[in-house]
C-alpha cells in the first residue's frame, strides 16, 4: 500500500529531515516504489529462522573498567557551530 | 478538599496504584561505552569527553566489563533471573543532550528479569515485584537561559555526564500508597548502596525516580488512567509527589472529571504536579539491536561468581543482629541501616565490647557526635578501634559513664589514646571503698536533713547525697559502689 | 621517466634497489594527480604535510631496516573519504561535514602510517557511502578513467579511479553492499571486501555498521592482498572486529587452483547481465577450468532477496547512524529558533537526495507498526541467504560470477532508484553474509572493463586471493592501462 502524504510528513518528522512540498511528493513516490519491489520479502519462507543481526558469532566482547584521559574543553567544542567557550550552545527546546 | 490522603493512603472508595521507575548511575571508574571518567562532575563543562561520548562520526562503543557485572550484582540482590542471552539496542530519539540521536539501552532481551523487593509498612510485610533491571547510557545535561524550560530561548549543553553507566530498575505497580512507595525507595537505596553500585544521591540525580500513578475502584480488574510523575529528587519529595497526585486524581473523579495518561512534574516550591504536555513531537523510539555490540551471553559460573560476592543484606543483617547480639528489632534495624554503621558495630563487638553497651554508645552519642560533625566513626580520628578501647575502660571499671561520655567527645574528632588521657590526667574511677567510705560518713555528717528524709522514705533524697559524693571526688567515684555505701549506712 | 604506473610491488623493489626514494614516488604521485584530477575530480583533498611526513619516515625506516620495512613502506595511497585522519577534512562526501576535521584517525589509517605508507589524499564518494556510481557526492561526480563520461561505480568511486588513472598504486575503499568491487569492476582494476570484522571500523564513518567493512584497490592482485594485509587485524577499539588469527593471503598467491572445486551460481548469470558481461565472465571461469579447477554449478535461490533485504537493513541502520548529523557538536548548521526547527534544517540542507530517500525508507522500516513486517523479516531473510552461502559451502571451496551485470554506464544515465540499486545485486549478498568477496579484471566490453567476482567462506579471505592470483597470472588483462594513463 502506499504512503499517505500524512504518514510522510510523519516519517520525515521522526528523522528531523525538514523536506520541501517537492521533496515529499518525489520520496513518498520513491519510497511506494521501493517498498513495492521489497514486498516481495513478504513471500519468502521464513517460519523456524532466526534473525540475523550480526554475522561475526562474537559474544561478550567487553574491556575493563580503566579510565583514560578525556579530550581537553576546547578540543571537545573545536568542530562545533555554536558554543560559548565552555558549552554547545543550541536554540529554545519548545516550539 | 475532601478526599484527605492518611500516611499517604488513597481516600476511601477508592485504591491507589503506584509503580517506581529508578534510575542509577554506576560506581564504575570509567564511563559505559568509552574510557572517559565516570566522576563527571569535577572536570569543566565538556571536558569530561571524548570522540565516542561525543557521538563523533565514525567512533565505536566497547561495553565496560564492570558496569554489567554492577547490574548483575544489583539484579542478584533484588532476586532477579538472570537470561543466559542478552544485548543491547539503539533507542532512537533525538535531543540536544543525546549526541548520537540515540540511547545504547536494553529493549525485549534485558540483562535481568522478574525479581521483587520485600519491605515493612506501618508493621505489614510488604512486596513489589521487579519486572526488570538493565543497563544502558546516560544523557548529557543541560542548563536553559530563563528559569522554566518553556520559556528559554536557549540553551547550553554539558556532555561529561553522557555515558555514564546507568541502571534502570523497573518495578511493578504493586505499590498501593506514598508511604509503600518512600519506604520502597529507601530499601531499594539501601540495597544499592550496600553492594557498593550506587552513592544514592537524589538530590544531585546519581539517583532518580519517576513514579507511575493511578486510581482505581478496589477490586476493579483494568488500571485507571495512568500519569507518570517526574522530578522528585528527595524522599519528601517521592512521598509529597505521589500523595498530591493521588489527591489530584480522585478529586478529579469525585467531580466527575476524566483523567488524561500524561507527564506530570513536581514543583517543590508549589507543592504541586504540573503537567508537561509539549508541542514536542510524540516519541516513536524504532528500537533496534545496537550493531556495533555482540551480544552477552553470562555464564553460570560467571553470575554465581558474581553472587557469591554479594555482601550480607541489610534486612538479613538486622535479622542476625537482633538474633546474635540480642538487640530489639528496632536497634538492628538503626544498627544496619548503612554498611560502614553496621561493620562498625560488628568491630566494636569483635573487640570485646558487650553487644547492650556498644549499641547504646553508637546509637546515642556516637551517632549525635557523627551527626553534629558530619563524620562517620569510621573516618573519625578517634576511629572504631578508639571508641572500642575507651568503652572498654568503662566496662572494666577502669572509667566511670560520665568519665566516658566526656572522652568521647573530647577524642571523637582529633583521636587519642583514652587509657593514657586517663592516666595522665588521673580520670580513674574511685572505687576503693575504705577511702569512698570516709567521704560517705563526712557528706552523711554534713547532711542530717537529706538523711532525715530518705529515712522518712523520700527515696528520692538519697540522689542529692549521691551527688555530694560525685562532687567530692571530682565526679569519678563508682556510683553504684557510692550507693550501697549509702544505703548501708542510713539503713543501719 | 615517472614511476606512477608501476605497481606497488615495483615500487617497493625499486626502493630497497636504491632506484627511487619516497620522495620520488609522491612527487610522481602528486605529478600524475595533477595532470588527471582536473578530468576526473577522484580526490576531495590533498592531505600535503602528513604525505611529506610520512615520505620522510618512509625513508628512515628503509634506511634503518628495509627488510624489516613491509611491503607499503614508502608507497603513495589514498584514502576514501569516509576514513577519519585526525587533523585533516573529512566528509564522507557529504556537505553535512563540509570543513569537519576529526580529533582521531581510523585504526586502518593509524596502521598504514605506522607500515610507512604516504598518503597523498582523500577520495570523492557517493555522500556516505550511499551509491552505485560515486554521482551522489555533494563535490560532484568522478569521471572513470577509460571514459570520464562515464560513471567509476560506487560508492568508492574516486578511490577506484585514483588507481585505475595510476595516480597511486594502492587506494582503499569501503564496501557495505558492493562499494569497493563494483568500482574495481567499472575502473578495470582489482578490489577486495575482507570478511566482516577482519578490518576495523573505528574512524570509519559508518553507513550501515553490520555490513561495512573497509577493503583495498590495486592494479593487481599481488598489491591488493599486501594492502589488505597491511590493514587488517583485531582492534579493541572494534567490538565486531574479529580475534581469530590471520591466514596470510600472500603466502597462497602462487598456489593456483589445481584441483579447486569452484561453483558458479546460477542465479548470477540470470537475466539482468549484459551479454558482454556474461561472454568475458563465462570465458574467465573456463580459464579457472584450465587452471585445473573443477568448475560445477550451484543454485542460491534467496539471492533475488538479497536487494530487498538490504533495502531494509541498510537504510535502517543508516537512519540511526546519521541521526548524530544534527548540527550541534560538529559539522554544518543552519541556525533557527528553536532546536526542533534547527536540526530539521541543518538535516534538509546537508544531506542528499539519495541520502534523505534511505533515511527516510530506514526510519519507516524501523517504525511502530512496520518493524516485524520490514526489519525483523529481512533480519530473517538475511540468515537464510547466509545459510543458502554456507549449503554450498559444503560442496565447493569458492563462488566465481560477475562482479556487476554492467559495465560503467554514462553519467546521469539511471534516474530510477531501483535500476540503480539493481547494480549490486551480485555483490550485496556476500556483505549480507559477512563474506569476501574480490573482483579482478576479466576483459571488456565495449572498451570498458568486466569483472570477475570470487567469494570464498567467512575468514577464508586468503582463498580468494589465491584463486584471483591463479586468474591473473594466466591472463593479461590487469596489465592494459586507461588510455588517458598514457596520453
Ligand atoms: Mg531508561
Ligand atoms: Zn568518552
Amino acid at each position: 500500500m502506499p504512503l499517505s502524504p500524512e504518514e510522510v510528513v510523519h516519517v520525515a518528522t521522526l528523522a528531523r529531515l525538514g523536506l520541501s512540498d517537492a521533496e515529499r511528493r518525489r520520496i513518498g513516490a520513491d519510497l511506494d516504489l521501493i517498498l513495492e519491489h521489497i514486498s516481495k520479502l513478504q513471500r519468502a519462507d521464513i517460519s523456524e529462522v532466526p534473525e540475523t543481526a550480526q554475522v561475526g558469532n562474537l559474544v561478550n566482547v567487553w574491556r575493563d573498567d580503566e579510565p583514560a584521559p578525556s579530550l581537553r574543553q576546547a578540543q571537545a567544542l573545536a568542530e562545533a557551530p555554536n558554543t560559548d567557550g565552555q558549552y554547545f550552545k543550541v536554540g529554545a527546546i519548545q516550539e | 478538599m475532601t478526599t484527605q490522603a492518611v500516611g499517604g493512603r488513597v481516600a476511601a472508595g477508592y485504591e491507589a496504584v503506584i509503580g517506581l521507575e529508578v534510575h542509577a548511575q554506576l560506581l564504575t571508574r570509567s564511563k559505559m561505552f568509552c574510557a572517559c571518567s565516570a566522576a563527571y562532575a569535577q572536570a569543566p563543562p565538556n571536558g569530561n569527553t571524548c570522540p565516542v561520548c561525543l557521538g563523533m562520526p565514525g567512533v565505536l562503543p566497547v561495553i565496560n566489563r564492570e558496569a554489567v557485572a554492577m547490574t548483575v550484582r544489583t539484579a542478584l540482590a533484588l532476586n532477579c533471573e538472570i537470561p543466559a542471552f542478552t544485548k543491547f539496542d539503539r533507542k532512537n530519539y533525538f535531543y540536544p543532550d543525546l549526541p548520537k540521536g540515540y540511547q545504547i539501552s536494553q529493549y525485549d532481551l534485558p540483562l535481568s528479569l522478574n525479581g521483587n523487593l520485600e519491605f515493612v509498612v506501618d508493621g505489614e510485610r510488604t512486596r513489589c515485584g521487579i519486572t526488570r533491571v538493565h543497563l544502558e547510557e546516560d544523557t548529557g545535561t543541560m542548563q536553559h537561559a530563563g528559569h522554566v524550560l518553556q520559556e528559554a530561548t536557549s540553551s547550553l549543553v554539558d556532555l561529561n555526564r553522557a555515558g555514564v553507566p546507568l541502571m534502570e530498575i523497573v518495578g511493578e505497580p504493586d505499590l498501593r500508597s506514598a508511604d509503600a512507595a518512600r519506604e520502597y525507595l529507601v530499601r531499594l537505596r539501601q540495597i544499592l548502596m550496600y553492594i557498593g553500585v550506587n552513592d544514592g544521591n537524589l538530590e544531585q540525580g546519581s539517583l532518580r525516580c519517576d513514579a507511575n500513578v493511578s486510581v482505581r475502584r478496589p477490586g476493579a480488574a483494568e488500571l485507571g488512567t495512568k500519569v507518570e510523575v517526574k522530578n522528585m529528587n528527595s524522599f519528601r519529595a517521592v512521598h509529597r509527589a505521589i500523595g498530591f497526585e493521588l489527591e489530584r486524581q480522585v478529586g478529579v473523579l469525585e467531580q466527575g472529571g476524566t483523567l488524561v495518561q500524561e507527564t506530570r512534574g513536581w514543583v517543590e516550591t508549589r507543592g504541586a504536579t504540573i503537567s508537561q504536555r509539549s508541542k514536542e513531537m510524540a516519541h516513536d523510539y524504532r528500537y533496534f539491536p545496537e550493531p556495533d555490540l555482540p551480544p552477552l551471553q553470562l555464564g553460570r559460573d560467571l553470575v554465581e561468581e558474581i553472587r557469591a560476592a554479594i555482601p550480607e543484606l541489610p534486612q538479613a543483617r538486622a535479622a542476625r543482629f537482633s538474633e546474635q547480639y540480642g538487640l530489639s528489632a528496632y536497634d538492628a534495624s538503626v544498627l544496619t541501616a548503612t554498611r560502614p554503621e553496621a561493620d562498625a558495630y560488628e568491630a566494636l563487638v569483635s573487640a570485646g565490647v558487650t553487644a547492650k553497651v556498644a549499641a547504646n554508645w553508637q546509637m546515642g552519642d556516637v551517632a549525635a557526635l557523627a551527626n553534629e560533625h558530619r563524620l562517620a566513626l569510621a573516618d573519625s580520628g578517634l576511629g572504631v578501634a578508639g571508641l572500642a578501647a575507651l568503652l572498654k575502660l568503662l566496662e572494666t571499671g577502669a572509667i566511670n559513664g560520665p568519665t566516658t561520655k566526656d572522652l568521647l567527645a573530647e577524642l571523637y574528632v582529633g583521636g587519642g589514646d583514652a587509657a593514657a588521657v586517663v592516666s595522665e590526667r588521673g580520670l580513674g574511677q574511685v572505687s576503693d571503698e575504705s577511702a569512698l567510705a570516709a567521704i560517705v560518713d563526712e557528706v552523711i555528717a554534713a547532711s542530717p536533713k537529706a538523711c532525715d528524709d530518705f529515712r522518712g522514705g523520700k527515696t528520692q533524697a538519697l540522689g542529692s547525697l549521691v551527688g555530694q559524693v560525685m562532687k567530692a571526688t571530682g565526679g569519678r567515684a563508682d556510683a553504684a559502689l557510692v550507693n550501697s555505701l549509702l544505703r548501708d549506712r542510713l539503713s543501719g | 621517466m615517472t614511476t606512477a604506473g608501476l605497481t606497488a610491488a615495483e615500487m617497493a623493489a625499486a626502493l630497497r634497489r636504491g632506484d627511487v626514494t619516497p620522495r620520488q614516488l609522491l612527487d610522481d604521485a602528486r605529478a600524475q594527480v595533477t595532470r588527471l584530477d582536473r578530468g576526473l575530480n577522484a580526490f576531495l583533498a590533498h592531505t600535503d604535510e602528513l604525505a611529506d611526513r610520512q615520505a620522510l619516515r618512509a625513508a628512515e625506516m628503509l634506511s634503518a631496516d628495509a627488510g624489516a620495512a613491509g611491503p607499503l613502506c614508502g608507497i603513495p595511497v589514498a584514502l576514501k573519504d569516509v576514513l577519519c585522519v585526525e587533523g585533516y577534512p573529512t566528509t564522507a562526501g557529504s556537505r553535512i561535514l563540509d570543513g569537519f576535521c576529526p580529533p582521531y584517525t581510523a585504526t586502518a589509517v593509524r596502521r598504514l602510517l605506522d607500515a610507512g605508507a604516504v598518503p597523498v589524499g582523500k577520495t570523492n564518494c557517493d555522500e556516505f557511502a550511499m551509491g552505485s556510481s560515486t554521482e551522489n557526492s555533494a563535490f560532484g561526480p568522478v569521471g572513470n578513467p577509460w571514459d570520464v563520461e562515464r560513471v567509476p561505480g560506487g560508492s568508492s568511486g574516486g578511490s577506484a579511479a585514483s588507481v585505475g588513472a595510476c595516480m597511486v598504486p594502492i587506494s582503499y575503499g569501503s564496501d557495505t553492499g558492493g562499494s569497493i568491487r563494483q568500482p574495481a569492476s567499472l575502473c578495470g582494476v582489482v578490489g577486495f571486501k575482507p570478511t566482516y570484522g577482519r578490518v576495523s571500523r573505528y574512524g570509519l564513518i559508518a553507513f550501515a555498521s553490520s555490513l561495512d567493512q573497509v577493503g583495498p584497490f590495486a592494479r593487481s592482485v599481488e598489491d591488493a592482498a599486501a594492502a589488505y594485509v597491511a590493514v587488517a587485524g583485531h582492534d579493541p577499539s572494534d567490538s565486531t572486529s574479529l580475534p581469530d588469527q590471520l591466514d596470510d593471503p600472500v603466502a597462497v598467491l602462487q598456489r593456483g587452483v589445481n584441483g579447486m572445486r569452484l561453483g558458479v551460481p546460477r542465479e548470477y548469470l540470470g537475466e539482468g547481465l549484459e551479454p558482454g558481461v556474461r561472454e568475458r565472465v563465462t570465458e574467465a571461469i573456463a580459464v579457472l577450468e584450465g587452471l585445473g579447477a573443477t568448475v560445477q554449478e550451484v543454485s542460491l535461490p534467496s539471492t533475488d532477496l538479497g536487494l530487498s533485504t538490504y533495502y531494509i537493513i541498510a537504510p535502517a541502520e543508516c537512519s540511526s547512524n546519521l541521526a548524530r548529523y544534527d548540527g550541534i557538536r560538529f559539522g554544518r548548521r543552519v541556525e533557527r529558533p528553536t532546536v526542533a526547527d534547527t536540526m530539521m534544517s541543518t538535516r534538509s540542507a546537508g544531506f542528499g537526495n539519495e541520502v534523505k530517500r534511505r533515511v527516510m525508507l530506514g526510519t519507516y522500516a524501523l517504525s511502530s507498526g512496520y518493524y516485524d513486517a520490514y526489519y525483523r523479516r529481512a533480519q530473517k531473510v538475511r540468515t537464510l541467504i547466509a545459510r543458502e552461502f554456507d549449503a554450498v559451502f559444503e560442496t565447493v571451496d569458492a563462488l566465481v560470477c560477475p562482479t556487476s551485470p554492467k559495465v560503467a554506464f554514462t553519467q546521469g544515465a539511471i534516474q530510477d532508484p531501483i535500476e540503480m540499486y539493481l547494480n549490486d545485486a551480485l555483490t550485496i549478498p556476500v556483505n549480507l553474509a559477512g563474506l569476501p568477496g574480490i573482483s579482478v579484471p576479466c576483459g571488456f566490453s565495449a572498451g570498458l572493463p568486466v569483472g570477475l567476482q570470487v567469494i570464498a567462506p567467512r575468514l577464508c579471505d586468503a582463498r580468494v586471493f589465491q584463486v584471483a592470483a591463479a586468474y591473473e597470472q594466466a591472463t593479461e588483462w590487469h596489465a592494459h592501462r586507461a588510455p588517458m594513463v598514457a596520453a
